[in-house]
């Protein structure tokens, strides 16, 4: 049983293959290069010094959103054409799981970060027993209420990913000494940990298979706006 | 069999999730188009986040009807050939991962084609090519007129300056009040009306091939303008007849030029306006019965955007060996 897990919805790209459960090769990219321009041609160059030929993948795991739209949308497109190719099947992982692997130990909670701009982040709660699961939904919300809403649960929060950056100082402000970061060389995704939290996914169709944006694209959040005016 | 060159095509350069199965370069096998204009429809014009989020949803669904439409498996294609420029990035991006996916699972070359020549090489499925050959490309993002000395060689002699005739045709219609799309509106009205108003014809530079629209567009809204000021009617059929007159007289003047100066034995019209009635008959007018020149236009369904295009384009690159590597990027200003 050969795994793909491919997550191209941050800057840092992330590529795993698994055997069996246990990493045969892993890739992290941190420079800034276009994911259109390398992530075939990287899991081209992973699988090749693995000796894993395309036909001998069993699964393709890939981060489904939310984050960079593009960058969703690459992996996606990459892993559902490579699964229905393949007539193997994909799964999809939040690609704030991704970011929360540093805190599979953490006594609290842990919080992954991205900015979604103009003061908004895609977030979540996670915390690991005996395997991942989120107490919390996926979602996109100012980062000042998100704020509120965690301290209101007098908890120690770890919060992970590249983009806690923008917002520690705000963080700090609210949640004082209970507040953790991940330090730089954490703050990565990791296709790895997606792969592994797959293993108890059900497997899923590639033609339905879509990103899970958690935003409508504006137009169309405007055009809906429209639609209600004018039903009254 | 094995002379036989069946290539797969996969176009998703703007709004039409496209892929197609050709044969030789000259046989429709298959062509499946997934049209998402009615979506757009709604903002009056293309959304490109919202055609990217379609052709995600759309891209796998239509490549594998395309293949069950031809009755033939991964096994039996030479090569993909997907666009890789020019058109809107969120959208080519689709495409052309799509299409590195499917030739890296099944071990495939893989060819990136310019959009362009792939509207030039959907008369090659209606007819053969004949060199050298001047095309007469018109589309909601391209007016050029592009010599063919040779199958993969492309020499744009002109194109616009400004706007492109569909754009111009588009602003018109919305100025108009006309619903998105609104080519083929003004195409209707102008056929029910006279060209009375005066509007400019830009010929540019003595000589020049190169094209511009902006400037009529510009006549054309004055013009409603100036009348709605003095509390003037203005027959709106006759504004569109006018505008559309301008148009087909200006693309079809420089072209006649082109035709003699450089003494081509085809004419190929190509381009989504190729749908354009007013310019299918100028051309067919002009040029119809010439004995030393052949005019081309294709059905209307291969000159609005699809994959066998693509398809019959990229068989020529195949054959004459060109190949693009799985770090091919989606282009948005490739040049033909
Ligand atoms: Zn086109």
């Amino acid at each position: 049983m050969i795994v793909l897990a491919i997550d191209t919805s941050n800057q840092p790209m992330s590529l795993a293959v698994l055997k069996d459960g246990s990493v045969m090769g892993e890739k992290l990219i941190n420079i800034k290069r276009n994911h259109s321009l390398q992530a075939m041609s990287e899991v081209e160059a992973l699988l090749a010094s693995l000796d894993v030929t395309p036909a001998s993948l069993n699964r393709i795991v890939v981060a489904k959103g939310p984050g960079s739209y593009t960058g969703v949308r690459i992996g996606v497109t990459l892993a559902k054409t490579l699964a229905w190719s393949l007539n193997i099947p994909i799964v999809g992982v939040s690609s704030l799981l991704s970011l929360a692997w540093p805190g599979k130990y953490f006594d609290g909670m842990v919080v992954p970060l991205m900015n979604a701009r103009r003061g908004n982040v895609y977030t979540g709660l996670y915390e690991y027993r005996d395997g991942w699961w989120t107490l919390e939904e996926d979602r996109n919300m100012a980062i000042s209420d998100w704020l509120v809403h965690l301290a209101e649960r007098e908890e120690r929060v770890l919060f992970t990913g590249a983009d806690v950056d923008v917002f520690w100082e705000e963080i700090q402000s609210v949640l004082g000494d209970r507040a953790y970061r991940v330090s730089e060389e954490e703050a990565y995704p990791s296709a790895v940990m997606m792969a592994k939290h797959a293993e108890g996914l059900p497997d899923e169709d590639a033609h339905g298979f879509v990103p899970n944006y958690i935003r409508l694209a504006e137009a169309e959040a405007n055009w809906l706006k429209e639609q209600e005016k004018k039903n009254g | 069999m094995s002379s036989e060159t069946l290539i797969l095509g996969i176009e998703t350069s703007c709004d039409e999730t496209a892929a197609s199965v050709v044969r030789n370069g000259t046989e429709i096998v298959s062509n499946v188009v997934a049209s998402q204009i009615e979506s757009h429809k709604r903002f009056g014009g293309v959304v490109p986040e919202i055609a990217s989020r379609h052709h995600v949803e759309q891209m796998t669904i239509v490549v594998e009807e395309a293949l069950e439409q031809a009755e033939v498996t991964m096994d039996e294609i030479d090569a993909i050939a997907v666009t890789e420029g020019p058109g809107l990035v969120g959208a080519l991006i689709i495409g052309v991962n799509a299409a590195k996916a499917i030739a890296f699972a099944h071990q495939k070359p893989l060819i990136g084609v310019h959009h362009i020549a792939g509207h030039i090489y959907a008369n090659r499925l209606i007819e053969e090519m004949k060199f050298p050959l001047l095309s007469l490309v018109v589309s909601g993002g391209h007016t050029e007129l592009v010599l063919m000395k040779e199958h993969g060689s492309f020499e744009v002699i002109g194109e616009t300056r400004d706007d492109a005739a569909g754009e111009a045709y588009d602003k018109v219609a919305r100025t108009l009040g006309m619903p998105y799309p609104g080519g083929p509106h003004i195409d209707k009205l102008a056929h029910e009306g006279t060209p009375s108003v005066k509007l400019p014809r830009a010929w540019l530079e003595e000589g020049s091939y190169d094209f511009s629209f902006s400037g009529l567009k510009s006549a054309v809204i004055n013009t409603l303008h100036n009348a709605e000021q003095r509390g003037e009617e203005i027959d709106v059929k006759d504004l569109a007849a006018s505008f559309q007159e301008s148009v087909v007289e200006v693309l079809t003047e420089k072209t006649k030029r082109a035709v003699e100066e450089y003494g081509v034995k085809q004419l190929l019209l190509a381009g989504g306006v190729a749908a354009n009635k007013g310019l299918r008959t100028r051309l067919t007018e002009m040029f119809g019965e010439r004995e030393d020149l052949e005019l081309v236009i294709p059905p209307l369904s291969l000159c609005t955007d699809n994959a066998a295009m693509i398809a019959a384009a990229g068989t020529v690159m195949y054959e004459q060996g060109k190949r693009s590597t799985l770090t091919m990027n989606a282009n948005p200003g490739l040049m033909l």
